[in-house]
């Protein structure tokens, strides 16, 4: 049996404990080499060969080149300059842009201020299955389409896009692709040729990594303009001191994933794998949701019919599991998530779903322990809630 | 956060059940909001002599839902009317913000099972 006090992380998807031999790479950052990249001496000098170094190991683990990786403070703001700086090349001028229902919030708030200063967003739906159709995205191309933003994963349910695919139509239409692989790399392999994007976004925090740091992979050749103003850094795009300990650990967290991704992706969907069985051989009344196998190999997102996900949450806290729920009661948001709104998941199970996202130091001895605490917990909170006598 | 009493009782929630010969039943919300609170109560000569929940819902449904039945159980069908929101919170040493929305829910349940349970004598 598990040790009681000891805690289990299976909440990778919101954040990752950052590797020790990053918080290594970065340490003399702070004290030591602490130059300003932009300076002539030798301070400086020593901190712009690091950043040199890190744009270097970043570009290599998406198959990209040194210059095409642009530095941010994370995730969302690599989103943001994305999609508001190609827009921006053309002040007052009413832009169209795709993307789906199931973006992050970093896209979808981004559409709704675009929108609001005039713009057009068309979002396609997606399956049952949390899949959009590329040919949705085909016919809501118009002549005014500027650019399409389809996240490559999932941050609910894991889903995985068809981005290849989605790429050729933005290249045979002369539409910039920009996807959000914010929970994608260092999960699965990310290739930027591969997948034909011009615009990529990632962040360090999601793949052991410090967090505030992030970078959006720009293709040779795209257009695009800053939406902050300042020094010319990172090429103009992106002004401002760099954050240079944070990318040198991000840099060294990008390396450590791409030489995992040969071991970690299939002993993480073995041990997924080996959860959903479990958990599906002990409780009734349970969905997988997203895609049997277009997902995340570390994501499984559950629902169970008759109990919450909040409380669902609660208990597996109080058992030392730390896992998350999209589904709320209708007191902390609006809706359910808007993922699970958007698969069209039956009500009975929508405010009744938990995401377990695995990491590189998950066991199956914590897999077994989750099992058997979900069982409990179900059982437990169904005994609380079933209208009949359990 | 949650206040310790709340996940105490939230954890170990007393009166959870059904009373089959109820004299009243209360149900308020909806699966769609996520949810649902249903009281039953059991009166002799005026007395709430007991008092029992089904609940599906969120940590502050529930625990709320156990807190009421606490708080009325034993209680003249007037107190328990009388018995305030703030009551209820203060018993639980507080709610998180945000949480205003289904922390009444349980309340209102038992309102309406002794709505029910004076509809009917
Ligand atoms: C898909 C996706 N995009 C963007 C973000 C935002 O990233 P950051 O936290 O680095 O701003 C997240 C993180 O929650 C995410 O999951
Ligand atoms: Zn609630």
């Amino acid at each position: 049996m598990m040790d009681i006090m000891k805690r289990i992380y299976m909440d990778h998807s919101a954040t990752t404990p950052v590797d020790p031999r990053v918080v290594d790479a970065m340490l003399p950052y702070f004290t030591e080499k602490f130059g300003n990249s932009s300076s002539l001496h030798s301070f400086g000098q020593e901190a712009a060969e690091a950043l040199s170094m890190a744009r270097g190991h970043v570009a290599d683990s998406i198959g990209a080149r040194e210059e095409e990786i642009i530095f941010t403070s994370g995730g969302t703001e690599s989103d943001n300059l994305a999609l508001q700086g190609v827009l921006s090349r053309e002040p007052g001028k009413r832009q169209h842009i795709i993307t789906s229902v199931l973006e992050h919030p970093a896209v979808l708030s981004t559409c709704d201020f675009l929108k609001s200063i005039g713009h057009d967003v068309t979002y396609v739906p997606v399956s049952s299955e949390g899949i959009v159709d590329v040919g949705d995205i085909e016919r809501a191309i118009r002549d005014d389409t500027v650019i399409i933003s389809i996240m490559h994963a999932n941050n609910e349910i894991g889903t995985i896009q068809p981005i290849e695919e989605i790429a050729k139509i933005a290249k045979d239409n002369d539409v910039y692709l920009h996807t959000d692989a914010v929970q994608s790399v260092g999960k699965i392999p990310v290739d930027v040729d591969q997948l034909g994007v011009d615009m990529l976004s990632i962040s360090s925090h999601k793949l052991h990594g410090p967090k505030g740091v992030g970078a959006l992979y720009v293709r040779e050749g795209t257009s695009l303009t800053p939406v902050i103003f300042g020094g010319g850094h990172e090429s103009g795009l992106r002004p401002g001191t760099e954050n240079i300990a944070g990318i040198v650990g991000f840099a060294k967290a990008s390396s450590i994933a791409k030489e995992r991704l040969g071991t970690d992706p299939a002993r993480m969907g073995r041990l997924r794998d080996a959860l959903i069985k479990k958990v599906f051989n002990t409780i009734d009344d349970v969905r997988l949701n997203g895609h049997a196998t277009q997902r995340l190999p570390n994501n499984a997102n559950l629902s169970f019919r008759h109990v919450e996900g909040e409380s669902m949450l609660m208990l597996l806290d109080i058992a030392g599991i730390a896992v998350s729920t999209g589904s709320a009661c209708s007191s902390r948001s609006q809706h359910a998530s808007h993922v699970l709104d958007s698969i069209g998941l039956d009500p009975d199970y929508i405010h009744g779903s938990i995401r377990i996202s695995l990491g590189r130091e998950n066991t199956m001895d914590e897999v077994d322990y989750l099992a058997e605490a979900l069982q409990e917990t179900v059982a437990k909170l169904r005994q609380i809630s079933s209208p009949v006598e359990c | 956060m949650y206040s310790k009493k709340i996940i105490e009782e939230f954890t170990n929630p007393k009166n959870v059940g059904i009373i089959e010969d109820a004299d009243g039943v209360g149900e308020i919300g909806s699966t769609i909001d996520g949810d649902v609170i249903t009281v039953y109560i059991k009166v002799d000569d005026d007395v709430l002599k007991d008092v029992k929940f089904k609940t599906f819902g969120c940590v502050v449904a529930i625990s709320t839902s156990t807190m009421v039945t606490q708080l009325a159980k034993g209680k003249t069908v007037e107190e328990a009317l009388a018995i305030s929101n703030e009551d209820v919170q203060d018993a639980l040493g507080g709610l998180p913000k945000g949480k205003d929305r289904c922390s009444g829910f349980a309340l209102d349940a038992l309102h309406k099972a002794i709505e029910d349970y004076r509809n009917k004598s």
